[in-house]
């Protein structure tokens, strides 16, 4: 089902205009709403006020406070109350205002959202989008930077999505949008700032779920990551060649469904591969895909498949996560643990 | 006028109206019952033995090893059937665990409201054709659920309502907090059914809240709270109809409080005389919903040995129907294990079914 796609996204016309993952977003957002009536918009402050990141910016005064609601403080009613409206047939977008204030949703999401289809022999498929902003980096107190990812991997019955670009923020949330099945949708909190030229004409295309891109092909190892990391194993990538070292990144996009077909065919064609996130390394993300690197590119491969991932402690206090998160200077140093002598 | 009297601030609705009865609502073997027509009770009867034959029954097929176990609502028939019977074929029921026989009385082939229990599938009828939300087990999560149905329908200019069914314990729960209060803050067409049985497995209600009642919980949402006698099926009916009369209309929603008791343990598997004793069982015995509706007929001179030799009969047909089809061994496909898991299945997942099935091929060729 897969295919590698080696791409920086779609060209840009000369007069395009720079907008933030946010207002990329915002977008999105905008456009299912229009294209779509079934589609809903519900959560904490996402009315009046447009979300906290302001993600819903203009949408309850364009679509009506009916399509974009304000609902009480309480994630797993705002989760529940979506599942009976998708049981209903319209097709709920939740937003949780912070990774941390899901929690009280998992319930809903593991115990319901996860297994309803599956429960029902598909009579009661839930097309339901969860955005979740998460990550750290920007300073946020407690409770504001987690990444959560490795507990929506792990739980069958759910896609996990998580865009790294402007382009992939549209096109990826229309497409959590439009698939039948529950998308968890993690968006960097760090990245909502983060700008690219918009075209002026063209509609985004929107790319399938499922497929892992390659940002930049390299000869000498593989940097396999996602979101928030994106940025930081490009600027790795770039420093490394003052190191001789050719990497390539990749950018899975998509958590679920795994892309092995994309991930293992770049790292055969390097033999080496570092796997970059910000949660937690123990029993996180970055474990099953060095597991399945290693299953697939086992023959291929020149040095054990190394993680890069934050401690396995609390996420730390805003003056202190610079050291928690993982830097251009720690991937570079796993990067020259790959057995080069060896190679 | 201070700040204090600023809109935001003040009570906006006034209490009186939402508080419910001191004591539970009773119509059997009251003055009112007068307005009560022979041909409702009857009905209400039939349905009530039937209620009873199927909790003694599906029991049965826990010893027998048919099911894997089944929590009983012997002595709560009433509101089970009342439940049912309360909405039009257009609402939508939410039940809990325990309320396979208001799935049942709704409309639902006794064996596929059985499924969860033995085994064979989770939910074994679809939902739409019955408007019947799947049996749930984790406690009080479907009652937002009903909450979001019935938010839908009203936004889609649909007049229907939902009836979400929840025990004493279930009360406790986050969920049945946030439901109430997103029902009471959007006007949702949603009814919640509380079967106040006494015990949450083995725990008293004293242990599971300090409310003046359940009921009373409602004042707190700004939703009127219904007390009303679980074992008396005319006097649930007739609360719950009003509710979700009331909730179709665009009235909003109605916290109803069914005082009654489970004369059986949790379930099959459980030991009830390890927390109440035999007397308090038999003091209830004297209250049975079924005998509540015998008193009123004979009152009436409508009980006859016709009328209960034809419930008892149309009951130990079901019965037998049931037996006999729960006896069938079920039909298995192991495959149905990946065939709805994601609409969209993964890579890993179609690896995962391509496994299984030359595990399958193997088994049979050996």
């Amino acid at each position: 089902m897969t295919t590698a796609t080696t791409t920086a996204g779609p060209a840009r016309a000369a007069t395009a205009k720079p907008v933030t993952m946010a207002q990329a977003l915002n977008r999105a957002l905008r456009d299912a709403l229009a294209a779509d009536p079934a589609v809903h918009v519900l959560g904490e402050d996402v009315g009046t006020l447009g979300g906290v990141f302001r993600v819903t910016d203009g949408l309850a005064k364009e679509f009506g406070d009916q399509r974009c609601t304000d609902t009480p403080l309480a994630e797993a009613g705002i989760l529940g109350a979506a599942v009976g409206m998708a049981m209903y047939g319209l097709r709920p977008v939740v937003e949780m205002q912070f990774d941390a204030f899901a929690y009280p949703a998992f319930e809903q999401l593991v115990s319901h959202v996860a297994r309803m289809r599956n429960r029902t022999r598909g009579a009661l498929p839930l097309p339901i989008t969860i955005r979740i902003p998460y990550g750290g980096g920007i300073g946020g107190v407690e409770h504001h930077s987690d990444s959560s990812e490795a507990y929506y991997m792990h739980t069958p019955g759910l896609h996990v999505l998580t865009p790294a670009t402007v382009e992939d923020a549209y096109g990826m949330l229309r497409a959590a949008i439009a698939s039948d099945d529950p998308v968890v949708f993690l968006e960097p909190k760090r990245l909502y700032w983060s700008k690219a030229a918009w075209p002026t004409g063209e509609p985004e295309p929107v790319p399938p779920i499922g497929r892992a891109v390659v940002r930049r092909p390299g000869r000498t190892a593989t940097l396999v990551t996602y979101g928030p990391s994106l940025p930081v194993c490009l600027e790795a990538a770039e420093a490394a060649k003052e190191e001789g070292w050719d990497l390539g990144v990749v950018d899975l996009r998509s958590l679920v469904p795994f892309d092995e077909e994309t991930v293992a065919a770049a790292v055969r064609g390097t033999g080496r591969a570092v796997v970059v996130h910000e949660s937690s390394g123990f029993a996180g993300a970055g474990a099953e895909i060095a597991a399945r690197i290693t299953e697939r590119c086992f023959h291929h491969l020149e040095a054990p498949v190394l993680r890069v991932a934050g401690f396995d402690i609390p996420y730390p206090p805003p003056m202190l996560e610079r050291h928690h998160l993982p830097g251009v200077d720690r991937i570079l140093d796993a990067v020259g643990r790959l057995q080069w002598e060896e190679g | 006028m201070t700040v204090l009297d600023t809109p935001a601030w003040r009570p906006r609705t006034d209490p009186a109206p939402l508080l419910p009865d001191a004591e539970p609502y009773r119509l059997l073997g009251t003055p009112d019952a007068a307005r009560l027509d022979d041909a409702w009770l009857t009905t209400l009867y039939g349905q009530l033995v039937r209620g009873r034959r199927y909790n003694q029954q599906a029991t049965a097929l826990t010893k027998q090893g048919r099911l894997a176990v089944y929590p009983s609502s012997t002595g709560q028939e009433a509101a089970e059937v009342a439940a049912a019977l309360a909405l039009r074929p257009e609402d939508w029921l939410f039940p809990s665990y325990r309320d396979t026989l208001s799935v049942v009385a709704r409309g639902v082939d006794p064996v596929e409201a059985l499924t969860l229990l033995r085994g064979d599938w989770h939910t074994g009828y679809d939902p739409r054709a019955h408007r019947v939300a799947p049996l749930s087990t984790p406690l009080a999560t479907q009652l937002p659920h009903a909450v979001g149905l019935a938010h839908a329908a009203r936004l889609s200019g649909d007049a229907i309502a939902a009836l979400a069914m929840v025990g004493d314990g279930g009360t406790s729960e986050g969920d049945f907090h946030e439901a109430l209060n997103f029902a009471a803050v959007w006007q949702a067409p949603v009814v919640f059914l509380v079967q106040n049985n006494g015990f949450a497995i083995s725990v008293p209600l004293a242990k599971q809240t300090a409310a003046p009642s359940i009921a009373h919980k409602a004042v707190g949402y700004g939703m009127p709270g219904r007390l009303v006698d679980g074992n008396d099926a005319a006097a649930v009916h007739e609360v719950l109809a009003a509710a979700v009369d009331r909730a179709r209309g665009g009235g909003g929603p109605t916290l109803v409080e069914a005082v009654t008791y489970r004369i059986d343990a949790h379930t099959n598997a459980d030991d009830a005389t390890r927390y109440r004793d035999d007397a308090e069982v038999e003091a209830w015995r004297a209250h049975d919903p079924i005998a509540l509706l015998e008193r009123e007929l004979t009152r009436r001179g409508r009980l006859d040995d016709e009328l209960r030799r034809e419930a008892a009969d149309r009951a130990e047909e079901m019965a037998a129907d049931l037996r006999r089809r729960m006896h069938a061994e079920p039909r298995l496909d192991p495959m149905d294990l990946f065939a709805h898991v994601l609409a969209e299945p993964t890579p890993q997942l179609r690896e995962q079914r391509a496994l299984l099935r030359a595990e399958l091929e193997a088994e049979r060729q050996s």
